[in-house]
This record gives C-alpha cells, sequence and structure tokens, in this order.
C-alpha cells in the first residue's frame, strides 16, 4: 500500500512554488548572510572610525555619516561586502592576466596545482581501492593505514614538504601538488572500496555461473557499481585538493597562489585582499564542485543511471 | 458502537489531479468485533484504517470513535496501531519497546514493569524481554510489536497488514494467536489484509472495498461460531464466504488498469 | 566472495615470493654488500642474515612446514633479519651496494611473505582472528618503518631530507617537555575547546533549524556548499581578531568543525522512517518526546560521522591556523619554525606526537560510536 499524503500546495501566490522547493530558502538564506555581514561589519569597524572622529575633533557625526565611513574604511576589521566584490573585480578584470597583482593569475596557479594533485590523487585512489577490493592481505594490512593516514595532520607539514623538496631542487607545482594528492586519495579510496564492494552477491553469483574472469567481473559488473561512488568521492577529493594547494602555497616567501595572497595579506594587515582571496578561493570550490556534478550527471545518463 | 463513520470521503491533491481514496464511506463497527478491510492495492484499505487513527484526514462525512472525533479518541490513546512492519526501534530492547508508548504516557516504573510482563506472556514472549529485535525473528518481531499495542491496553486495536511480510507458516500460527488473544481479551479489532482465508478465519464482519475510487463494495456478516480452529478452513460455510468476498473482490477489480 | 576470489587465484603470490627472496639471496652472495668491496661473508651479521633468508625461501618452496608454526619461523626470520640489516647498516652508513638492496629486497619479501600467510589463517577463535586482524596493519606499519630505516641509513639520505625513524625516535625521547607544552598549547586548548564549542554549537543550531522547515531547506544546501570550502581560510582574519593566542586557533577549529555538524545533525534528524513517525503520533507523544525517544537515536550515526570527521579537521585546524602567528610555543608553531632551522628531525616528532593524538581521538570516538550505536546494521555487522 502505498497511500502518500500530498497536502493541497497549489495556490495562487506564484512564491509558493519557489519557497516550497529549495531555491527560495536558499537564496534568503543568502541574503540574511550578506545582510548579516554588513551590520557586522558596521559594528566591528565601528571603534576604529570613532578613533578618527577623535582625532579629527568631530563630535555629533550623524549615524549615516558613521556607517558610509564604516564600510569604506582602507583597512576594515572586516571588510564590506561590496569592498571585497569591488576588489575583486579591480584584480580580476581591470589588470592583466599575467600581472603579478591579477586574482587571476594567482588563481590558476591554485587551480593548476589543484588539478594535478586532484588527477595523481584520484588515480592512486582507484589503484589502491582495486587492489584492496581484490587482495585480502593489502584489505587487511592496507586499509587500516588509509584510515589513520588522515589522522596524521598531513597539512602541518606540508611547509616542511616544500621546503624539503626544494632544497633538493624539486620545486613548481609538484611539491604542492603532493599535498593535494595526500588529501585527496583518501575520500576517493574510501569511496571507491565501498562501490566496488557494493555489488550484491547475487550478481556476483551470476557472473560466477557465466564463469566470468576477475576482469570481466570488475569491467562488467563491479565498475559500473562502483561509478556514483566514484563521483560523490571526487566531489569531496577535488574540495580536499583545493585546501592542500591553499596550505602548500603557505610557507617561504609566498609568492603566488591564493594561499600566498592569503598570507601577504595577514602580513602587511590587507584585510580586503584577504577576503578577496577567501571568496575567490570559496568560487574555485564552487564552481570546482560543481563541475564534477556536471560530469556525473552526464556519466550517469550515459550509463542510464540518473535518477 | 466503536466506531461510525458517515458518508466520509477523501481526496488527495497531487500533481497529477485529484485522487479519490476513498469516497461514501458507511460503516459501523460495534464492539467485540472483529472487523476486516480486505480489497485490492489503492482501494483505499489501509487509507481507511489511517483515517481512523487520526494519521489522515477525511475531506467529507463524519467519523466517530467511541463517541470523540478520531483526534481526541487518539489524545485519549484510545487505539492501540499495529503496521505493516513491525517498526521496533533497534536501539532498544523487547521490553524497553514495549515500554516505549508507556513512557510517554507517563506511567510508573512499576506499572510499567507490571504491563510489559503480561502483554509479552499474552503474545508468548516471555523470556525474550532482554533480546534487542535485530536478534529476533520477523514473527517474532511483529508478536513484540502487537504487545506494544497491547500495553497501551486499549479497547480498540488497528493493525495494517501486520503479517503481510511474514511466510504462510508463520501466518497461520499466528493467525491462530491472534484469534484466541481476541477471544481471551474481547477488544475490538479492525484489520487490514489482502488475504481472503485470513479474513474470513478471524473475522465476524468483512468489509470487501475496490478501488477508483475507493469505496465499499460489500459487507458480510460471518455467521462461523466465534471460537474457530485452523481446520475450520476446510468446512463448506468457511468456503462460502470465501467465495463471497471472492466473487465480491472479482466484481470490484477491473484488471485491465 | 572471498572463496570465489580464492578458486580464481592465477598467482600463487607466496611461491612467487619465496623465488624473489632466493634470487636476492643469491645475488646477494656474489655481490659486493658495502662500498668500498666488502663482500657478503667479510660481514658476519650479514652473512648469518643471508643464510637465514635463503633457507627461509627454499623451505617455502619445498613445501615444507607450511603450517602456522612454519609461517611463524618465517615471521622471526624476517624479523631477524631486518635486525641484523639495521644493526649493520648503522655501521656502514651511506655505504650500502647491490648486495644490501638485494638483501633488503628479501627481507621486505620475506615480510610480505609472513603477512600473506598470516592474512590466511583459518578456523580460529574469535578472539585470536581479532588479535591477526590487529597484527597485520601492524606488522605492515613496522614493515614500512623498517624499510625507511634501512634506505635512509644505507643511502645516507641527508637527515634535512628525510631523517631515520631512529633519529625521531630520539630527538621525541628527549625533547618530551618541548612537546608537552606545544601538545597542551594546542590540543589541550586550542583543539578541544573549538571541538567541543564548534561541536555542541552545530549540534544546538541543528535543533533549531530543525524545527522550521523553510530555515532547514535553505541551510542545508547551503551548509553543504560550505562543508566543501577552504574554510582554513579564514585563520590569518581570525588571528588579526583574536589575538596570537589559542582563542584565535580555537576560532578557527569552530568555523571548521560547525558546519559538518550542522549539515549531519539535519539530515540525521530527518532519517526516521515515515512509520516510525506514524507510530509516536499514535501514541500522541509530543515533539520533545519524538524528538528524544525516537529523531536523536536515529540521527547519532550521522553525529557519530561528523564527530569523526571532526576530529581531524579540528587538528589540522589548529596547527595550520598557528603558521599565522603564535606566541612562541605550539606544534604549529614548532613545526614552522624548525623547518626555519633545518632541524627536520623535530618536526618529525612532532608530526608523531601529532599523529598519535590525532589517532587516539579518533580511536576515542570510534569507541564511543560502537557503543551508543550498537544497534545500527554497520556496527553489529
Amino acid at each position: 500500500m502505498t497511500d502518500t499524503a500530498l497536502p493541497a500546495t497549489r495556490s495562487t501566490n506564484p512564491f509558493a512554488g519557489l519557497m516550497a522547493g529549495t531555491t527560495g530558502p536558499v537564496l534568503v538564506i543568502l541574503l540574511a548572510i550578506v545582510g548579516i555581514w554588513y551590520i557586522a561589519a558596521v559594528a566591528l569597524n565601528t571603534p576604529f572610525q570613532e578613533g578618527i572622529y577623535e582625532r579629527a575633533k568631530q563630535t555629533d557625526v550623524p549615524f549615516t555619516q558613521l556607517v558610509s565611513d564604516t564600510l569604506a574604511q582602507e583597512r576594515p576589521v572586516l571588510p564590506a561586502p561590496h569592498q571585497v566584490v569591488e576588489e575583486i573585480y579591480k584584480t580580476t578584470v581591470l589588470k592583466k592576466v599575467t600581472s603579478k597583482r591579477s586574482l587571476v593569475y594567482h588563481t590558476w596557479i591554485t587551480l593548476s596545482t589543484t588539478l594535478l594533485g586532484f588527477l595523481i590523487g584520484t588515480t592512486l585512489g582507484i589503484v589502491l581501492a582495486i587492489g584492496i577490493v581484490h587482495s585480502r592481505v593489502l584489505d587487511k594490512s592496507l586499509m587500516p593505514w588509509v584510515i589513520s593516514s588522515q589522522t596524521i595532520p598531513i597539512l602541518a607539514i606540508a611547509p616542511m614538504i616544500i621546503v624539503v623538496l626544494n632544497a633538493v631542487g624539486i620545486s613548481g607545482l609538484l611539491p604542492k601538488a603532493m599535498i593535494s594528492t595526500y588529501l585527496s586519495f583518501f575520500p576517493v579510496t574510501v569511496g571507491m572500496v565501498k562501490g566496488l564492494r557494493s555489488p550484491e552477491i547475487i550478481h556476483l553469483d551470476l557472473m560466477h555461473t557465466y564463469s566470468a574472469s576477475r576482469l570481466q567481473t570488475f569491467w562488467k559488473l563491479r565498475f559500473p557499481y562502483a561509478v556514483p561512488y566514484l563521483f560523490t568521492s571526487m566531489k569531496i577529493g577535488i574540495a580536499a585538493s583545493l585546501v592542500g594547494a591553499i596550505v602548500g602555497e603557505l610557507p617561504t616567501g609566498a609568492v603566488a597562489g591564493l594561499g600566498a595572497r592569503l598570507l601577504a595579506g595577514s602580513y602587511y594587515g590587507q584585510t580586503v585582499q584577504i577576503w578577496s582571496a577567501l571568496l575567490m578561493a570559496a568560487f574555485l570550490a564552487g564552481s570546482l564542485v560543481a563541475l564534477i556534478g556536471v560530469i556525473e550527471t552526464l556519466a550517469l545518463k550515459r550509463m542510464g543511471m540518473a535518477r | 458502537m466503536v466506531i461510525d463513520i458517515d458518508n466520509l470521503s477523501l481526496t488527495f491533491q497531487t500533481n497529477d489531479g485529484p485522487v479519490h481514496a476513498l469516497s461514501d464511506i458507511d460503516l459501523q463497527i460495534d464492539e467485540g468485533d472483529f472487523v476486516s478491510f480486505i480489497g485490492p492495492s489503492g482501494c483505499g484499505k489501509t487509507t481507511l484504517l489511517r483515517v481512523i487513527a487520526d494519521l489522515e484526514q477525511p475531506t467529507a462525512g463524519t467519523i466517530t470513535v467511541n463517541g470523540l472525533t478520531p483526534h481526541e479518541a487518539r489524545l485519549k490513546r484510545a487505539y492501540g496501531y499495529v503496521f505493516q512492519a513491525a517498526a521496533l526501534y533497534p536501539w532498544r530492547t523487547i521490553a524497553g519497546n514495549i515500554a516505549l508508548p508507556l513512557e510517554i504516557m507517563g506511567l510508573s516504573k512499576a506499572e510499567q514493569r507490571a504491563r510489559i510482563a503480561k502483554n509479552m506472556e499474552l503474545v508468548n514472549l516471555a523470556g525474550f524481554e532482554k533480546k534487542f529485535p535485530w536478534q529476533l525473528s520477523g514473527g517474532m518481531q511483529q508478536r513484540a510489536s502487537i504487545a506494544r499495542a497491547l500495553s497501551v491496553e486499549p479497547d480498540l486495536l488497528l493493525m495494517d497488514e501486520p503479517f503481510g511480510a511474514l511466510d504462510e507458516i508463520v501466518r497461520d500460527h499466528l493467525n491462530d494467536q491472534l484469534h484466541q488473544l481476541w477471544a481471551k481479551t474481547n477488544k475490538t479489532v479492525v484489520f487490514v489484509t489482502h488475504s481472503i482465508p485470513e479474513a474470513v478465519y478471524l473475522s465476524t464482519k468483512i468489509v470487501v472495498l475496490c478501488p477508483r475510487p475507493g469505496r465499499i463494495y460489500d459487507v458480510i456478516e460471518s455467521d462461523l461460531p466465534r471460537e474457530r480452529t485452523l481446520d475450520m478452513r476446510e468446512s463448506p460455510e468457511f468456503l462460502k464466504i470465501a467465495h463471497r468476498v471472492r466473487e465480491g473482490l472479482k466484481a470490484g477489480h477491473s484488471y485491465d488498469d | 566472495m572471498s572463496m570465489i576470489a580464492s578458486t580464481k587465484r592465477r598467482f600463487d603470490i607466496p611461491a612467487l615470493l619465496a623465488w624473489f627472496i632466493i634470487a636476492m639471496a643469491a645475488i646477494a652472495l656474489f655481490s659486493p654488500v658495502f662500498s668500498p668491496d666488502f663482500a657478503i661473508t667479510e660481514v658476519p651479521r650479514l652473512a648469518i642474515c643471508l643464510v637465514l633468508l635463503a633457507i627461509l625461501g627454499v623451505r617455502y618452496e619445498l613445501g615444507f612446514m607450511r603450517n602456522q608454526v612454519g609461517d611463524l619461523i618465517l615471521g622471526l626470520v624476517a624479523a631477524a633479519a631486518a635486525w641484523l640489516l639495521i644493526d649493520t647498516a648503522g655501521r656502514h652508513v651511506g655505504d650500502a651496494a647491490l648486495g644490501f638492496w638485494t638483501l633488503t629486497a628479501a627481507t621486505w619479501a620475506s615480510a610480505w611473505l609472513f603477512i600473506e600467510r598470516l592474512a590466511n589463517w583459518k578456523g580460529m577463535s574469535p578472539l585470536a582472528s581479532r588479535f591477526i586482524d590487529l597484527a597485520i596493519p601492524a606488522l605492515f606499519g613496522a614493515t614500512i618503518l623498517v624499510l625507511w630505516q634501512l634506505i635512509v641509513t644505507g643511502a645516507g639520505v641527508p637527515k634535512v631530507l628525510l631523517p631515520a625513524p631512529s633519529e625521531i625516535w630520539l630527538r621525541l625521547t628527549t625533547s618530551v617537555p618541548i612537546l608537552w607544552a606545544d601538545f597542551q598549547q594546542t590540543f589541550m586548548k586550542a583543539v578541544l575547546i573549538g571541538y567541543v564549542m564548534g561541536c555542541g554549537a552545530g549540534f544546538i543550531i541543528a535543533i533549531l533549524v530543525d524545527r522550521v522547515p523553510f530555515l532547514r531547506r535553505g541551510l542545508l544546501p547551503v551548509g553543504n556548499l560550505v562543508s566543501a570550502l577552504p574554510i582554513i581560510g579564514v585563520a590569518p582574519i581570525m588571528v588579526m581578531w583574536f589575538g596570537f593566542d589559542w582563542p584565535s586557533k580555537a576560532a578557527v577549529v569552530i568555523i571548521m568543525t560547525f558546519f559538518p555538524m550542522l549539515v549531519n545533525t539535519v539530515s540525521g534528524l530527518a532519517a526516521s522512517d515515515a512509520m516510525q513517525r506514524d507510530l509516536m503520533r499514535t501514541y500522541a507523544a509530543n515533539y520533545w518526546q519524538t524528538l528524544f525517544k525516537l529523531r536523536l537515536p536515529m540521527a547519532m550515526p550521522f553525529i557519530f560521522n561528523a564527530l569523526k570527521i571532526n576530529s581531524t579537521l579540528a587538528l589540522i585546524g589548529a596547527i595550520v591556523a598557528e603558521f599565522f602567528g603564535t606566541p612562541i610555543v605550539g606544534m604549529g608553531f614548532r613545526i614552522s619554525t624548525e623547518v626555519g632551522r633545518m632541524n627536520v628531525d623535530m618536526v618529525w616528532a612532532e608530526i608523531a606526537v601529532a599523529a598519535l593524538a590525532g589517532s587516539l581521538f579518533y580511536g576515542l570516538i570510534a569507541l564511543a560510536e560502537r557503543a551508543v550505536t550498537f544497534w545500527h546494521p554497520s556496527i553489529r555487522g
């Protein structure tokens, strides 16, 4: 019996449908975040602004004046959203891409590290998962270490790895990408092991009755079953990979990349620069995850697994 | 009279337009009756039971349970409800599961213990108090869920295909046990099923429903004696009633859709 | 499944390994083990090692003592060979030649063979098989450490690049006070306080949000998105706002742990199915009764998932936040300054402490999970 009760949702209000789904609520929440941000910006920047007024011997500053001043400081405690957006606009559209002051340039450095690390990490993760699923010994000996590898705060040694590899002449993308690799292989391994083991016994028995080889069982049964798991874990993996790339850029010199912008910003108190790098990183993470989501939809549709 | 349903209808609004789950239902259920709702999928038998339990709201007509609205009856815990699945909480022992409604009603610990012991005895589960649901077989789980419904000590028991997921042998056994329980306690039972032998064996009154729109096609007052045994299922009287039910189901159901 | 796998096995890996051990021992016999021109016969310890390994390989190939006792002897031989190699390598740092490497490879193969045999032990009591399940990864880890030690000392890898495990251990045992102070600053203050506050806030907000369907629908996608963002980037801002000491690190930890907890708790509270909620409705249970008796127990697996994710996030957050400014104590501070001074062994000692703390933290939560969600299919097995 599937008597599902559906309440009468159709009403004449055109916004009712929007608000009943997720789009409306998400928009409202995002607007609320921007609103809170503005209020917090005014509140947090007021003490500094009052100091300025005091030194300039200005008294009885009208509230509107105070608000507009707090939202236009050079180095605010919390920059207002429009200041950050303006900074991003200035450093992306108005700067040449090759310039060291262009945010696009720094984003590109971080992105290429992320992608390289993610690629190696995903490959490694899949290979490990195949090994673990097919070998009892690997399953028993390796799997516990794969899991405990994540309790080692690898990000903490990221600087050291980079310094050390630089010292022996390995520099450029690879050292940073290694950190991304370390962070991104884990979700892929765990997800793929789960996925490759997800076919039911009955399906494995069916392959067995066909006397299928392990390779055939893998390509015709295990792998298709694992694809949805692979995409889910790749979404986690690429986000982790980005974190690895950013932290990998922190040490030594802070030359290029979003992580370097964060560090440089914190050295010189350039809060607007920090926030613009942060927002850019957030945008990058969102786009990368969304991109994998799109590929997932296409791939699953192609494989006839889309829901 | 325990349940009085008068001209009741229920229409669901779906994206494909309205669905008439129940249409013009008239039904009276007396104290001590064992009433079965039988019919094909989509005939609204579960929906009707859920209306009695105040889990669905009718869109037209009236219904009273013990002279109250279903909502008031629910707040007074006037009935016990047994679902298709046992729906026992895996983190509670069997005794803990039976205690659940008693805790919600705020009974004293001593009263809870007494009722748990009594009802576990009643469903022949004594000795399994400390087991967890997932350590028991499906039939035992469903018996525990019946004990849980009985522990509220309602005069009315609502059962929604409680044995639908069990195999025939276990089912026969539980039917027998349920019959004896009913004979012993003299409760009013409303029972949803799609098994003809089950309905005939257990019921004093069989309500045949048919779909699109969900409505009552036939109400059969059973002339079998109140005391019943599983052997009676071979008797001509039994087969006569079963035949009438089957005819009703056939007539009310068009197989081309 | 494993039965199907074993009948389909084409390579006899143990036999291959045994052949490999014999081949390696043969090469070692005829090539220098250490430069300049130390033959195997001139280094008694390695000669013993070679003989042991060769006997082991031949014995396995002949199929003699292929039982549990034989397997244990295999393990003992591998351990003895490893010990002899480590001991000798320490006297000839950086002078390893072909013979030494083949012996190392043979030792590694014999350890692998041992693990391979161990993994196939059958018909034991539950306690014994539980012990084996713990021993196998431990042996695997020990093998990695031995190889690390042999390669680093044998090839004479500079200490700044990669110190040997023995050096790290030495540094660890001689710098206990510094490490303890760092641990207190970073773990006991920043991590634990931030973790409790972040998880607590996420949990409470989730319960509040859950009461308003509109907020729940809106916050869940936003929270999922935020969980994917590189939140660690707020570290410099927190350091600016809350100063150099531990509160700024705790703030980073709070922000990092908040969202996973929020998202997981909200989805956990939605995990109860319609029938269970109907059941509570037939009892006329109120909101709080339904929450405490049904929905929170049902959400526990999700909540523990968040607690486990957060335990690693918290440690990472606190350590990385220290790169942006600290008082002169703390694990992140120590790591960044000792890297600058090229005291890499100290960095590794700090990492070892962090890894140990992280694993214990995770392990404790996993134990609590087993105790609380014993009823969940994934735990009751």
